[in-house]
């Protein structure tokens, strides 16, 4: 395989996704789990806690993979945002709901005000992870594209029973990312039991449809045809029932690293599915939309690639730098912070 | 209505709505990390602790319209594809580029640090904890600079070659030295700070005369919002007297539009008002000051300035025929609302700089209130000065490139959009009641008592 521009952007937009899902995984997942797992309010403030100084910037990665699509694919960009015009109207709510949600929450001290906003992060968590879902098991399946390069089907095309399969695994999978990470953050034992008894019933349903989607990926597309996606979407089925396994043991850094491998593989697995395609076309192969086709021209691609090769890095240090700066559990004592 | 228009609409209204919070964060970030700084070389306990609960204050207000800013900011990435999918095909090799690296190097910047600012009150050394805001502010203002090159290269493209049936950037340096952007960059910049300067007046005054506890920090503050808004204004008002100057080159149609100049004319006056009559392509009635324009624009009483009917006459013999007319009579009106908007702030800031430094401001409990109401003033100007800078390039996308008319996802219906713009609108309404509410909350609650230690 040849490393030109066009496939190295590829594979960094596969990165940013990877980024993306791994993190923004684990805020929608706390945001489902925050609403399911405990009632409490001062139990649901811990929760929320755990991602409220970093969900901004994990929702950031969103934004970058969308941009760096745009910049490096505009064809892509084009088509899969106007083609999927209903469905983003709909996540792009949700995200508007959860991003002020977080803002608005402890604003007022009343219960029922504070229930509403849990309900807008439930939700606001919830639509996109499975949108996203929906998103990418249509990538996956192929949309119908024409010559043009123009979606032709409508909003219910893309909302077939395999897609809605794939919106529940990820939606699933990522509740359950979200518990692991919670686990893992929480420094009180009675709510840490709570999440882990609701995560593993989530889990099991998680497990369940992922196996559909990924058998329906194996059946009915090529994008499993060769080794190396086989092998990652295999892996990431090892590593999601590993960290079941380690979610039932208590062990929860164990646990949401393997859910954590299971994301990055599955984001692998599917980005090394379709390359070089990007979009696949299910009306005619040859409409597809690939890394050729699709692409900015080689002077814009080395001008991100510079921009890339600079930043991309810093962004990796800062952002691990408060990472690292909020570790350690979080208690009630910790909710005495901020505003 | 068809797909087309309602896209135009859509997109407006997300705009209009987005730049309401925009320029309050790029000018409440550097009020805030101005005050956090001064508390850092504040001499006595008294001052620092009170400039430190100050920029908290200032900081909570922020932070209520920082959320507001970024949600709409994400519907607006998202709308390019979805809504102007033929546009992000022709554009998209050069303006993909401004909206990654927004993201890469501004959005990342300020969401991480903003996160370490509000927890980091206690966590961190004050110095870091000032830093962090700064960053902040940084971020927040690199990433308008990004944004205003993207829109600087619509309005007048440079560094870039048509081929394979699409505009691929050729020259990036080019793209991000724009001498559009001085004028767009420096405009958006200053008059964030003034939004902020102004909103910092009304909510001190508003302390002022409810708040007794806390006078004197809000004395404090009044007059540093008092400087603030001055030197925003003084600002935005010479940038934009030297963009003027330079849209007489790079973009005549839009001056002349904004002045209602029909005809060619040396020298050409100032037009105070005017009874615009688009169909037939002049004013009916006007109030005219002789060679003041000819005198804003050359800094002489002379000199010619193309009127909108000659060069509409050029632009069928460049472009081939149409109507390359914008909406004279929107452009001539929102013109004339942000110069007099800018004009009363000015007033409105000068007197109570007057009678805070004369330490009259309590005797005059009118002024204080009159503030409040005038709030609204830069919030106008903003959103008339958009209306200028968007409608001005009509019907162009991308001045001389792409039209409006061809830009438009083709896939889309109006029934399509038409259900998304009353969704977003019905989410709009219901999160900005919330939004000034919780600020109101805010400002009512917090009380900033001076602490002797």
């Amino acid at each position: 395989m040849e490393m030109d521009l066009n496939t190295i952007w590829f594979v960094l937009i596969g990165v940013l996704f990877a980024g993306f899902f791994l993190l923004e995984g684990f805020d929608y997942g706390v945001g489902i789990i925050s609403l399911l797992a405990s009632s409490d309010d001062v139990e649901r403030r811990m929760m929320l806690r755990t991602i409220t100084p970093v969900w901004d910037g994990n929702e950031v990665w969103m934004l970058t993979a969308g941009g760096a699509t745009f910049a490096a694919f505009p064809h892509v960009y084009a088509t899969m945002f106007s083609g999927m015009y209903l469905a983003l109207f709909l996540m792009l709510v949700g995200l508007i709901l959860r991003g002020v949600a977080f803002e608005f929450r402890d604003k007022l001290e009343d219960l029922k005000w504070r229930r509403l906003w849990d309900g807008a992060i439930f939700i606001g968590s919830a639509l996109p992870a499975f949108l996203w879902g929906v998103a990418v098991a249509n990538l996956v399946s192929g949309m119908k594209i024409g010559a043009d390069m123009v979606y032709a089907g409508t909003f219910f095309d893309l909302l077939t029973p395999g897609t809605i399969i794939g919106g529940l695994a990820f939606l699933l999978v990522f509740a359950f990312h979200g518990a692991a990470y919670l686990n893992m953050r929480l420094g009180k034992y009675s709510l840490q039991e709570k999440i882990k008894k609701l995560a593993l019933k989530l889990g099991l349903l998680a497990a369940v449809f992922y196996l559909m989607f990924g058998y329906g990926m194996y059946s009915c597309t090529g994008l499993l045809s060769t080794t190396g996606p086989l092998v990652l979407i295999g892996m990431a089925v090892v590593a999601f029932v590993a960290a079941m396994l380690m979610m039932k043991a208590g062990l929860y850094s164990f646990s949401f690293v393997g859910t954590a491998v299971a994301v990055l593989c599955t984001t692998a697995g599917i980005f090394g599915g379709l390359f070089p395609n990007i979009l696949i076309s299910s009306l005619n192969p040859a409409w597809s939309l690939n890394i050729y086709n699709a692409s900015s021209t080689p002077y814009t691609l080395s001008i991100m690639s510079i921009a890339a090769l600079i930043f991309v890095p810093v962004v990796l240090i800062y952002q691990g730098v408060a990472y690292w700066h909020f570790r350690g559990t979080i208690t009630e004592a910790d909710l005495e912070e901020g505003y | 209505m068809d797909a087309l228009l309602l896209s135009r609409v859509q997109f407006a209204l997300t705009t209009v709505y987005h730049f309401l919070f925009v320029p309050v964060t790029l000018g409440l970030s550097i009020f805030v990390a101005l005050l956090e700084t001064g508390s850092l070389f504040a001499k006595t306990y008294v001052m620092r602790d009170r400039l430190r609960k100050l920029a908290k204050f200032f900081g909570g207000l922020f932070l209520i319209n920082f959320a507001m800013g970024v949600v709409t900011g994400i519907v607006q990435e998202f709308h390019f594809g979805m809504n102007w999918s033929e546009y992000s095909r022709f554009m998209g090799d050069i303006f993909g580029a401004p909206l990654a690296l927004e993201a890469l190097t501004a959005f990342f910047l300020e969401s991480t640090f903003l996160g370490l600012w509000i927890f980091g009150w206690e966590r961190l050394s004050p110095r870091l904890h000032c830093l962090t805001i700064w960053i902040v502010a940084l971020g927040s203002n690199l990433s308008a600079f990004w944004i205003l090159t993207a829109n600087s290269f619509m309005q007048h493209p440079v560094g870039y070659a048509i081929r394979n049936g699409r505009a691929e950037m050729t020259d990036f340096a080019a793209l991000v030295t724009n001498p559009y952007i001085h004028g767009e960059f420096g405009h958006a910049l200053l008059a964030g700070v003034t939004t902020a300067g102004f909103l910092v007046l009304a909510v001190s005054a508003w302390k002022l005369l409810n708040d007794r506890e806390s006078r004197q920090a809000f004395e404090m503050s009044l007059k540093a919002a008092v400087v603030y808004t001055m030197v925003g204004l003084l600002g935005v008002m010479g940038v934009g007297h030297f963009h003027t100057q330079y849209l007489a080159q790079a973009n005549p149609m839009k001056l002349s539009a904004m002045e209602a100049l029909w005809e060619t004319e040396n020298p050409a006056p100032f037009t105070v008002m005017a009874v615009i009559n688009e169909e037939e392509h002049k004013n009916d009635a006007a109030i005219e000051i002789p060679a003041l324009f000819s005198f804003m624009l050359y800094n002489r009483p002379e000199g010619e300035v193309k009127g909108m009917n000659d060069l509409q006459q050029e632009l069928v013999a460049k472009y081939g025929a149409g109507d390359y007319y914008p909406d004279v009579t929107g452009l001539f009106f929102s013109f004339r609302i942000m110069i007099a908007a800018g004009g009363l702030m000015m007033a409105m800031t000068a007197l109570l700089g007057f009678l805070a430094w004369r330490k009259k401001l309590l005797d005059f409990p009118i002024v204080l209130k009159a503030v409040q109401l005038l709030v609204v003033l830069p919030f106008i100007a903003n959103t008339v000065g958009w209306y200028i800078a968007e409608a001005g390039r009509q019907p162009w996308i991308v001045v001389g490139l792409q039209k409006t008319a061809s830009a438009v996802s083709p896939n889309l219906t109006a029934g399509e959009v038409g259900l998304t713009i009353a969704g977003f609108t019905a989410v709009y309404l219901v999160l900005i009641a919330v939004a000034v509410g919780i600020g109101f909350r805010h400002v009512y609650n917090t009380r900033i008592a001076d602490e002797q230690h």
